[in-house]
């Protein structure tokens, strides 16, 4: 794992005391909260319905045991003694006292974190592959790429008033568990017939109101120029981006009205330009980045069977423990989808364990996943049995990895002051619903995601099955949406027809369910099932 | 109108600036005001005769004059670069990391705050228009 030098820690504390100078100016009244806002929020501080929401950074989803820790006693010395995972691999507390905001980011300093960039219209948190370091099927582990670009966009002195929000996704595999094209800079490190390694630039994706996928502007930008070619990106973004509507002001609109061919033409000119200006870092940083993501020191000849004798423990393992790169080692899923629980919550009390299990079992390394489940990277097959013995104690030992129950759902309107309908009771009620009626197994890979409103921080879009709410004349509407992937194959999904009551969006997703398991051929998962067969079948069970 | 801060020996300017348009065509202005919506490139062909440019931000959340500052400096403007409008102080840092030397806010800076913000990091990550030396420089001497 990365671990900061005297150079990382003296930024980080420099920003607790720039916030904490920033706070008292609020209150002495010599800022507006027109003027505070972009700060608090660069410092992950946003406003909600009900309190502050705090927003902690972990890049690229990786943390310690001791990060993990600090992470709990922040929810039970600050909040409510629970934490949020999100979808951007980050952590958020949900009843902050603004005043408390600088002593937390003190004791996140401690520990080599912090909240920085975490909200606001700048480069927000690197996000990566949850598997990296762990999966036989990447070309290099691609976090070394995220911590120099975490390094880069930190403080960018051109880049901190953006038109708008701006995510970038690091993956080095084939197989995309990051929603790449689904983010404003998606950078897949690749190697190319030389057996060099560089990275494809997919620019313009996003989510929301305007769902895009990402075209590939650059198939091959070599490792030594990574930074310069990402600043080319931004300037001609940060230049030309609309400012004159906040619905249009992401860069996936600016590629989509330039078009793809003219924004790339801009900036190969500005790449051109910025490579005689020498802001690349030396290739030696990327050098020393990499050290800190060494393989751990496996175990050679580590046992390769697992004891099946329990069934509850072989189904955890079937669903829940994901193939390794090392023999006799696998990564296994610690769900934070309990059936009729809050998607990605979990209390202080599951965080300190999950972070002593991770000491126990996986060289003290945890990953928070995009679809807001934890995952300990390298876990010996031996050592699975206590392992799931411990989680299932906990209530963390539900076996739904990548099922019905595996939901995406954004806070909705129980905590976000955007939001037309609640997402939270929606997912509950479809989990319950799947666990009542036993299909949870059978139906296989199945991603549902839930949005509160189109801004579409559930990635409804993105789901097998998603799920929108929308206000209908002040009541509660969902809409259903089918098709849509965030993986390599990534698709956008299409509105069924009409919307459905609470209660009928639940119905909803069964027959749908219903209608799959009828067409199913073998093997074939909802995704497949639906391109073949298309909406119609689909239409005619629900409106039909 | 808040004094201007100046972080330069010459004398300043005493003409006031004018457009982008008017300056391209009139050969004996010095001084110019970039509007965030300008492009910049326009002036670089004409840098020798520029002694002021006037960056203007109506809004302080409209970044874009960040980059027109940098993009100057690339080009070897040397003249005095001046942040005009709605510029707060918890900006000056990095504006002056992408060129500015000059600062005329809406409203005046208390003095003090102004001295901590230029104080306030003792490192910095990135290469950019001021001679600060960046963090992974500092690594690999
Ligand atoms: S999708 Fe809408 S309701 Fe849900 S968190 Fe985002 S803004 Fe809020």
């Amino acid at each position: 794992m990365y671990k900061y030098d005297q150079y990382d820690q003296a930024m980080v504390d420099a920003r607790v005391e720039e916030f904490r100078d920033q706070a008292r100016r609020r209150l002495e009244g010599k800022l507006t909260e027109d003027q505070f806002k972009p700060l608090r929020l660069m410092n992950g501080l946003y406003l909600q319905l009900h309190a502050y929401m705090l927003r902690v950074a972990i890049p690229y989803g990786t943390l310690n045991s001791q990060q993990m820790h600090a992470l709990a006693d922040i929810a039970d010395k600050y909040d409510r003694g629970y934490g949020h995972f999100t979808t951007r691999q980050n952590i958020q507390y949900n009843w902050i006292k603004l005043e408390d905001a600088g002593d937390i980011l003190a004791d996140l300093a401690k520990v080599e974190m912090h909240a920085i960039q975490t909200s606001g219209n700048c480069i927000r948190n690197i996000s990566s592959d949850h598997f990296a370091g762990a999966t036989a099927d990447e070309v290099v582990d691609p976090r070394p790429y995220a911590e120099l670009l975490r390094q880069w966009s930190s403080f960018h002195p051109e880049f901190s008033y953006l038109p708008r929000k701006f995510k970038i996704a690091v993956i080095a595999s084939d197989t995309d568990r990051a929603a790449m094209r689904l983010h404003d800079i998606g950078i897949q490190i690749v190697e190319n017939d030389a057996g060099e390694l560089g990275a494809a630039f997919y620019v313009g994706g996003g989510m929301g109101r305007t769902p895009m996928i990402a075209p590939c502007i650059n198939p091959f930008v070599p490792l030594d120029r990574l930074v310069t070619y990402a600043e080319a990106c931004l300037r001609v973004y940060n230049r030309y981006g609309r400012r004159d509507n906040k619905y249009k002001a992401r860069i996936k609109i600016l590629v989509h009205e330039m078009g793809a061919e003219e924004y790339t033409r801009q900036v190969e000119a500005e790449y051109a330009h910025l490579l005689e200006e020498g802001v690349e870092p030396p290739f030696a940083e990327l050098e020393r980045i990499r050290t800190y993501f060494e393989d751990p020191l496996f175990e050679a000849g580590a046992g390769d069977e697992i004891d099946r004798s329990d069934p509850d423990f072989a189904v955890w393992v079937d669903r829940n423990t994901v193939a390794h790169k090392e023999t006799g080692y696998v990564s296994a899923v610690i769900s934070l989808k309990p059936v009729g629980g809050i998607p990605g919550d979990a209390t202080a009390e599951q965080m300190r364990l999950m972070a002593d299990l991770a000491k126990d079992y996986s060289f003290d390394e945890l990953r928070v996943m995009h679809t807001q489940n934890i995952v300990l990277p390298h876990v010996r097959k031996a050592d699975l049995h206590a392992l799931w013995t411990a989680l299932d104690e906990a209530g963390l030992g539900s076996p739904n990895l990548d099922t019905v129950e595996d939901i995406i759902a954004c806070p909705g309107l129980d905590y976000c002051s955007l939001a037309n309908a609640r997402s939270i009771p929606i997912a509950q009620r479809i989990s319950e619903r799947f666990a009542a009626n036993g299909k949870t197994g059978t139906l296989g890979e199945l991603k549902l995601k839930i949005s509160g409103c189109i801004n579409a921080c559930g990635h409804h879009h993105a789901g097998h099955i998603g799920i929108l709410g929308v206000d209908r004349k002040g009541v509660e509407n969902y809409q259903l949406l089918l098709g849509g992937s965030e993986a390599q194959d990534a698709s956008l999904a299409k509105i069924t027809g009409p919307g459905f009551s609470e209660d009928g969006i639940v119905d909803a997703v069964e027959t749908v369910t219903t209608v799959f398991e009828r067409e199913r051929q073998d093997g074939e998962r909802f995704l497949d099932t639906y391109r073949r067969i298309g909406m119609n079948p689909f239409k005619e069970a629900l409106y039909g | 109108m808040a004094e201007t801060l100046r972080y330069r020996d010459d004398q300043p300017v005493d003409h006031p600036a004018v457009t982008v348009d008017a300056f391209v065509d009139q050969s004996n202005a010095q001084a110019v005001r970039i509007e965030p919506g300008d492009d910049t490139r326009e002036l670089l062909p004409h840098l020798q005769r520029l002694a002021l440019v006037e960056v203007n931000f109506p809004a302080f959340g409209d970044g874009r004059g960040y980059s027109s500052a940098r993009m100057l400096r690339e080009a070897g403007y040397e003249g005095e670069l001046r942040a005009v409008g709605d510029v707060l102080v918890d900006q000056l840092a990095y504006m002056r990391r992408c060129g500015f030397d000059a600062f005329e806010p809406d409203q005046q800076f208390d003095m003090d705050d102004v001295k901590a913000a230029f104080e306030r990091w003792p490192e910095v990550y990135q290469n950019a228009a001021d001679d600060r030396t960046p963090i992974w420089t500092k690594r690999h001497p």
